[in-house]
């Protein structure tokens, strides 16, 4: 399942995970972003122990999404390593997903 | 509530609301003009016609013929689609001139042309660059936001915009303005888009403005901007459909020019009417 994370959580949730970090930042109101939450908890399911996926709403955590200048939502990050691996912006099948991620 | 409501009334979506009306459903088809066969003034290859037809013409042949039938057709703007998201088969559609709702929709718009091509507009789409206000418009609260457009689709992101802030230029890029807006105005051709990691500027021919983001509402909103706004799959600017012409919105269905493929009449209408066969099956499921 996908781990929601907060201000507070994000350092140990992603940038001190041992294993690469899907980070979602999404929106309630943002309908592409709905649809793109069940491919993530397809993912997540699939990669179990391999990827993890975060979801940080944008709406409570304005602090994160500016510190990493989400302008378009869904915006999407792949973090290794406590670091920017790749950036998808917006909806898409969910093996193009995985493709444009790199996982 | 009508059973389908077809937007656009092209090859795709008059043969579409043709099928549906004889499979005895309720039908209401929307369309703004005829759209890209208006512009075409000679067709030699589709079957059936012995002399060259005009495109404009054999439009409004189709769309007689459905009103002959008797479906329902209205000459307006579709501004906006919403899906209901508690699970309900309901679609409300708003135009330029009512609301109307239906258990599913078939988008068959045409071919979704990009709308501003200068130089940095692919660079930073995505990146400053939004093509969906309800989406994005929350993120730049309080910031200096543009927005590119000049009809009524235009001014309906104004109006979602103008609840995250009070900084809102309007461009609309040597179009003419054809709705009052009490924002600031640039007239000016847009040359080009320049900005580090986000965007920053709109250059246009006679000067520069600062923007935090740039929101493109040009014309009228295509099947691609309706898609968008709900979520649905789109690849390589056509909507992702399934073999039944269903989008992943339930209920949501395209077809036409707006899905890719061969961009023929002939392939127009079989969609239609392999649509409408989809369509018929499940709103008799519902």
């Amino acid at each position: 399942m996908p781990v929601q994370v907060t201000t507070d959580t994000f350092k140990k949730e992603v940038l001190e995970s041992d294993i690469p970090v899907i980070v979602d930042f999404w929106a309630q109101w943002c309908r592409p972003c709905l649809m793109v939450a069940p491919i993530l908890e397809e993912i997540a399911e699939e990669y179990e122990g391999k990827v993890k996926v975060a979801k940080i709403n944008v709406d409570e955590e304005g602090y994160l999404a500016n510190q990493y200048k989400v302008s378009s939502i869904p915006t999407l990050y792949l973090f290794e390593d406590g670091e920017v691996k790749t950036q998808v912006i917006g909806l898409m099948r969910k093996e193009d997903l995985i493709k444009k991620l790199g996982i | 509530m009508h059973d389908v409501i077809v937007i656009g009334g092209g090859p795709a979506g008059a043969s579409a609301a043709i099928y549906l009306q004889r499979s005895k459903l309720d039908v209401l088809m929307i369309m703004k003009d005829y759209g890209t066969l208006e512009k075409t003034g000679h067709i030699d290859n589709y079957w059936g016609f012995e002399s060259t037809m005009d495109g404009k013409e054999l439009s409004e042949k189709g769309v007689l013929q459905a009103k002959r039938l008797g479906v329902r057709v209205k000459m307006e703007e579709v501004l906006d689609i919403e899906n209901d998201l508690m699970g309900e088969h309901k679609f409300t559609v708003k135009t330029d001139q009512a609301t109307y709702e239906g258990k599913t929709v078939l988008l068959a718009t045409g071919q979704s042309k990009p709308n501003l091509r200068v130089k940095g507009f692919k660079e930073f789409t995505g990146k400053g660059i939004s093509f969906c206000a309800i989406c994005d418009g929350f993120i730049y609260r309080n910031k200096k936001i543009g927005v590119v457009g000049n009809k009524k689709f235009m001014s309906e992101e104004l109006e979602t915009l103008s609840n995250f802030t009070d900084d809102i230029t309007v461009f609309t890029n040597a179009h003419e303005l054809t709705v009052d807006v009490d924002t600031k105005v640039v007239t000016d051709k847009i040359t080009e888009i320049q900005g580090d990691d986000v965007i920053k500027k709109v250059i246009t021919e006679n000067k520069e403005y600062d923007v935090d983001a740039l929101f493109i509402a040009m014309g009228t909103p295509s099947a691609n901007d309706f898609a968008l706004r709900m979520g649905a799959l789109i690849d390589k600017n056509n909507i992702v459909v399934d073999d039944k012409f269903m989008t992943n919105i339930p209920g949501l269905f395209a077809a036409g020019d707006c899905v890719g493929g061969l961009l023929q009449i002939a392939k127009a209408v079989s969609d239609g009417a392999h649509a409408a066969l989809s369509l018929n099956k499940y709103v008799r499921a519902l």
